[in-house]
């Protein structure tokens, strides 16, 4: 089971405590904490401190050579009359949105070609996955900024039909798109889940449509869509969690500045500017906890919505 | 049972021709037979064919980028920005000598800080998160349920929440430039992805071997360290890959903590090339490049199986 669907199941698995054990959890109890220390360290020091600490920083004045000078609500109405700030969400959003569906699109495409005793199915997933272990990588996005470049890959290929391309990359209504493209490139890790998720439909299903006289098309909406909804379910949620925290392909791209015209200037990008650029450590943990309640609301609405479209088996 | 186990090896399954051959008509003379599964396949060749091509073209487009900056990088500078093909007249090793001594350290310098981080990353994680995954997989204690649900809300927290802190943190025990806030968290199994995949592998050992050591008279760490452990060696590698992977590529940690040349991993390294001087030298720059992504291609390469049960299992990367 994924990672989600036992956090969503956690509750439901509640019964009582036998005498038995009872006397297990007494005898595990220590050695249980001593297996977990080190975990229960890293909680603590390097994930549920500095959470507390940076919703305190939210509320401060900080650039890490004076003491923290308590604000109160002055980073957040900051936040709220920062156009930069707005435009990097615009960004994001446009990010996100279009390039989550795009990828997931992609993945289930290339994994429903991919499915079924094809013939060098091995040699086709090691082609398609290697994009998703190399696209976050410096050398990736170098080579992106050239392929996308004036005279980039891209338009020496579209010189050779007579098209002069424009400058992908320094021209602010295509460089986003180009990073997009990016994100849609590294559809591999996706493509796997779904793959793995196709194998689990049983075959029956598909025999008996096809005894019923079901074309290709309503076997694919009636019977693989609905069957394969738990792992578009656990992609998209996953998509758009690690989608809202890229950075690297942008400030590579974009030289770090985001740029041209802030069209690549992701809020991940805005945040590091802020918090290790300028020092303005108050005002970035703001932006973070403002980036935290952003990815909870999108997880939580597709957790809700997630109850009138995925199907589950059991 | 974990998915690990339930998940059939896609190498195991049916190829098309016998999928083919198993539907043909069974009774009749031979001759008739052959003629059968001959007319049959013919439908499912021509369509195993388009699919082929479809693939083919699609894995053609997605490679072609990779492939062209390896070329590139054996290209004279001036060639790079007028040769979209793959072909090559001589073989120009320049480029990589050039890169090589580019910045103020040869790049064996970066590849070692590298190599420093990614092996002290691994074990952190092989050490810190397989204690934490015997904990929650086989011991009862109290507030298992809380932590388990807090293990797993930590995958999904956006490290930017903590980085600032942390960032405070370490520079007031000055750790910047240093490799040990790269490494720390690590040994503290930040890495809950990990923790997650490893319950999830502990859970498919039959706890009847346990019982056994125990009735035997091991204590818990015996039975961690002799028969879990041994056990769960498919759940080490990858995660042994995946921490790998990640940590060589990573380049935000790398940025905020190393700022001194002298302590530049290869993602930072190559970032500095680039602002010293891409205009002149793509060529080198691609060297560099290819240079920084062979390790991770290389594990890509061997480690390849078990990249793939970690995706298809817990949807790490």
């Amino acid at each position: 089971m994924s990672a989600i669907g036992e956090l969503s199941s956690i509750s439901r698995r509640k019964g009582p405590a036998t005498a038995e054990e009872k006397r297990a959890n007494r005898r595990d109890n220590k050695a249980a904490y001593v297996f977990l220390l080190p975990w229960l360290i890293g909680l603590a020091a390097i994930t549920v401190g500095p959470m507390i600490m940076s919703l305190y920083l939210s509320f401060t004045d900080y650039n890490l050579l004076q003491p923290p000078e308590w604000v109160g609500l002055d980073n957040f109405t900051r936040m709220l009359g920062d156009a930069r700030l707005h435009n990097s969400l615009r960004v994001t959003f446009t990010y996100v949105l279009v390039g989550v569906p795009l990828q997931l699109a992609v993945a289930l495409l290339i994994a429903l070609v991919l499915d079924k005793g094809l013939r060098g199915l091995p040699f086709y997933r090691s082609i398609f996955y290697l994009p998703s272990l190399l696209g976050g990588s410096v050398a990736v996005a170098i080579l992106w900024k050239q392929i996308f470049g004036t005279s980039g890959l891209v338009n020496q290929v579209l010189a050779m039909f007579g098209i002069t391309g424009p400058g992908w990359i320094s021209d602010p209504s295509t460089s986003l798109g180009s990073i997009i493209l990016l994100h849609v490139w590294t559809f591999g890790s996706p493509m796997i889940i779904f793959l793995a998720g196709l194998r689990q439909i049983p075959n029956m299903y598909y025999e008996a449509a096809e005894v019923d006289g079901a074309t290709t098309l309503q076997k694919f909406w009636r019977i693989t869509l609905p069957m394969l909804s738990p792992i578009i379910f656990f992609n998209l949620v996953l998509q758009i969690i690690g989608s809202f925290q890229s950075f690297t392909q942008a400030f590579i791209v974009s030289g770090g500045n985001g740029g041209p015209s802030d069209s690549t200037m992701f809020f991940t990008l805005y945040l590091y500017q802020k918090g290790f650029g300028q020092f303005d450590m108050g005002y970035a943990s703001a932006m973070a906890w403002f980036l935290l309640v952003i990815i909870g609301a999108f997880t939580a609405i597709n957790f809700i919505a997630s109850k009138y479209w995925v199907f589950y088996d059991d | 049972m974990t998915e690990l186990q339930t998940l059939p090896a896609p190498e195991k399954l049916p190829s098309s021709g016998g999928k083919a051959r198993a539907k043909g008509p069974k009774g009749g003379s031979r001759k008739r037979e052959s003629r059968g599964t001959l007319a049959f396949s013919r439908g499912a060749r021509i369509k195993a064919l388009a699919k082929h091509a479809v693939l083919i073209i699609a894995g053609g487009v997605m490679i072609y980028p990779l492939l062209w900056m390896v070329v590139s990088s054996l290209r004279p500078n001036d060639l790079i920005f007028r040769e979209p093909g793959l072909w090559l007249n001589g073989l120009e090793m320049g480029n990589y000598t050039d890169g090589w001594s580019a910045l103020t350290h040869p790049f064996g310098h970066y590849m070692l800080n590298s190599a420093i981080v990614v092996i002290g990353s691994i074990l952190g994680n092989l050490i810190s998160c397989s204690m934490a995954a015997y904990a929650f997989a086989r011991l009862q204690f109290s507030g298992k349920k809380l932590f388990f649900g807090v293990m797993l809300l930590t995958i999904m927290l956006p490290f930017h929440v903590i980085i600032v802190p942390q960032y405070i943190l370490f520079s007031q025990i000055g750790w910047v430039n240093t490799f040990w806030p790269l490494i720390v968290p690590k040994l503290l199994a930040t890495d809950a992805f990990f923790v997650f995949l490893m319950v999830q592998f502990i859970r498919g050992i039959p706890k009847e071997l346990d019982e056994a050591a125990r009735i035997d008279g091991a204590g818990h760490p015996r039975i961690f360290l002799r028969v879990i452990l041994p056990l769960m060696v498919p759940a080490l590698a990858t995660t042994t890959i995946f921490t790998f992977i990640w940590t060589w590529n990573d380049f935000f940690g790398a940025l905020i903590y190393l700022t001194d040349p002298e302590m530049f991993t290869v993602p930072v390294a190559l970032r500095a090339f680039v602002d010293s001087q891409s205009a002149t030298s793509w060529g080198s720059l691609f060297a560099m490049s290819i240079v920084s992504l062979l390790p991770v291609f290389l594990v890509f390469l061997f480690g390849q199986r078990f990249l793939i049960k970690g995706i298809a299992t817990t949807g790490i990367k």
